[in-house]
């Protein structure tokens, strides 16, 4: 009986090889990534994005906000953190809400699993083009927020904005880390977009409000508030750690994540759930 | 460099209590067209499956060219084209571009990519729709492509799952012709189908499931002949020119010609009785009459006794 070793051909009838995962990864990254910025879902979110910013555009026009106008770095602070986390969201469900599950439910697995790629190639390829689609959409909002910047403060970005700027992208990672980890334990594209949904939309901010206020505990396992320091990083001064207001006999209690701690959770987040994602896209079958 | 070859080993899939398949051992080697038969949820597809790395076996091996498909499911699948089921493509790709993708995945090389594209399209005849947008396609068309998919890299081993499903007439005709071009070309082919009619036209052997287990594997004659009643066969002539009633007359009194049925005016089934002798004998004498004998094989209804049977005795 043949085994392993056995290999008698490496190729197809023309004798050629099949490229190596980093090629294949690339290939399946562009194809996905031109379907993706093809399809309606993609023109809805740089629309809503695009509304969003210029809603603020015309707020700040009009209103001259004091908070918007004092500083450089006042106007990034309540430009950016008032947006730049939803659309990341946004962007994450959109773009990877489905793109395992739908693998599966769509049928659409079986046109390329059959082919000699890994799987953990194609679970690779697809979050490439996932995060690249869900990039386009962010720069979109980042132009029109340092176009704002430029035509109130000139070109002096503070460096604290390029620091949040990387936040959100390491966020955008983990965000994604863990929409294609719901996709891929779910073989419903819509319930999977709709679990990651619930979850970044309410249950994690319900929690951690929950957690911090009646726990008083440090909600350190919850993705939110790791990506807190998007928004904490364009405040002078950074807020401190814990922050307690006492309202009668009531304590509330407010954590701020320090930027490492901020950046060790997103990365755990995208690290874990990435890697627990493809775990089980490798072991499912497609029956 | 040796044959081609497919193996099953001791194959098998259970989910919780229900095996959908149990040990199938079977071994395909060399260029030719294997039709795997078996009732619905007999474990074609299953078995398929397993052999493209879509699901894991319970237990046994998948093998490729004697590479684990478990293991090492890349080197495995290098030289297999399949079609499993009636794959979705990415809707926002258009024909060209998704054969493109897989061209690219399976390293036909740029210099002649774009050729191998155009010749898998014009082979599936979707030369008008190469730049349609692949979910407007039909779900025929859409087979049609990924028949082209699995073709384009000129694979050695076509591993088929009905692949005339959802096709119209004249499509499951191209498609015969296709799989009979491979077979020209020396390609080893599995395919699972439930036209027996197709079977008998394009397939050297047989290998029946039922229930997840193999009842038969050998050639498609000597398996109709083995399980054929008494010592009858049923076998399909085919004529150049139309029979007339003289010629019908001249055949039915033939020594070994117990039946005869006229089901076109070109094309004959005949029961011949008795072993291999008496009708290699009965067979020279139609081709002797000089009526325009061009085609002799088994007949489908041969192989849908042999089929029916097997089927019914598992039960």
């Amino acid at each position: 009986m043949g085994g392993p070793g056995e290999r008698t051909r490496g190729a197809d009838a023309t004798g050629r090889s099949i490229p190596g995962s980093a090629s294949q990864l690339k290939t399946i990254a562009k194809y996905e990534l031109m379907n993706y910025i093809r399809t309606r879902r993609f023109y809805v979110l740089l629309t809503i994005t695009l509304i969003m910013s210029g809603l603020l555009t015309a707020v700040v026009a009009l209103y001259q906000p004091a908070g918007f106008l004092s500083s450089p770095l006042g106007f990034y602070s309540s430009w950016w953190g008032m947006a730049a986390t939803y659309i990341l969201i946004l962007s994450g469900i959109f773009f990877g809400g489905d793109a395992i599950s739908g693998e599966f439910q769509n049928k659409t697995g079986y046109f390329l699993v059959v082919n000699p790629v890994k799987r953990s190639t194609i679970y690779a390829g697809k979050w490439v083009a996932a995060f690249i689609a869900s990039l386009a959409i962010f720069s979109a909002f980042v132009a029109v927020t340092v176009a704002n910047g430029a035509y109130y403060f000139g070109l002096d970005v503070p460096y604290q904005f390029g620091l949040s700027l990387a936040f959100s992208v390491l966020y955008l990672m983990s965000i994604l880390g863990v929409t294609f980890f719901f996709s891929a334990i779910f073989k419903s594209a819509s319930i999977s977009i709709l679990v990651t949904a619930i979850l970044f939309l309410f249950a994690f901010s319900l929690t951690q409000t929950l957690v911090s206020n009646l726990a008083q505990m440090e909600p350190w396992f919850l993705i939110t508030y790791g990506a807190e320091v998007i928004g904490n990083v364009l405040k002078d001064p950074y807020p401190t750690h814990i922050v307690t207001v006492q309202l009668g006999r009531v304590t509330f209690t407010t954590y701020n994540a320090p930027i490492l701690n901020g950046v060790a959770i997103m990365a755990a987040y995208f690290v874990i759930c990435a890697a627990l994602g493809l775990v089980i896209f490798e072991r499912r079958d497609f029956s | 460099m040796t044959d081609p070859s497919i193996q099953a080993v001791e194959l098998t899939k259970c989910y919780n209590s229900f095996c959908a398949l149990s040990g199938l051992n079977l071994r395909l080697e060399g260029a030719k067209c294997v039709g795997f038969l078996g009732p619905n949820g007999a474990g074609k597809t299953t078995a398929l499956k397993m052999l493209t790395g879509m699901i894991r076996p319970t237990r046994g091996k998948a093998l490729i060219n004697g590479i684990d498909v478990q293991e090492n499911k890349k080197a495995a699948l290098s030289t297999c084209g399949a079609l499993i089921e009636t794959p979705e493509i990415y809707p926002a790709l258009s024909v060209k571009e998704a054969l493109m993708m897989v061209a690219e995945i399976r390293g036909v090389p740029s210099t002649v990519r774009k050729d191998a594209v155009m010749k898998a399209i014009a082979e599936v005849k979707m030369e008008e729709w190469i730049d349609t947008k692949c979910g407007k396609l039909s779900k025929g068309m859409k087979q049609r492509v990924n028949l082209a998919a699995a073709l384009v890299s000129d694979p050695i081993i076509m591993l088929l799952d009905e692949p005339s499903s959802g096709l119209d007439p004249r499509g499951m005709a191209e498609v015969r012709e296709i799989v009979k071009g491979l077979k020209k070309k020396d390609r080893l082919i599995f395919m699972s189908s439930h036209l027996l009619g197709e079977v008998t036209e394009i397939c050297d052997e047989v290998a029946i499931l039922d229930h997840g287990k193999l009842l038969a594997y050998d050639k498609l004659e000597r398996l109709t002949s083995a399980l054929a009643v008494g010592n009858t066969k049923e076998c399909e002539a085919s004529f150049s020119r139309d029979l007339g009633s003289d010629a019908l007359k001249e055949i039915a009194s033939i020594e070994g010609v117990t039946g005869l049925e006229l089901v076109e005016p070109k094309r004959l089934i005949l029961r011949l009785e008795g072993g291999n002798e008496a009708q290699e004998r009965a067979l020279a004498k139609i081709a002797g009459l000089g009526v325009g004998l061009i085609a002799f094989r088994p007949s489908s209804s041969a192989l849908e006794e042999t089929y029916l049977r097997l089927v019914k005795d598992s039960r």
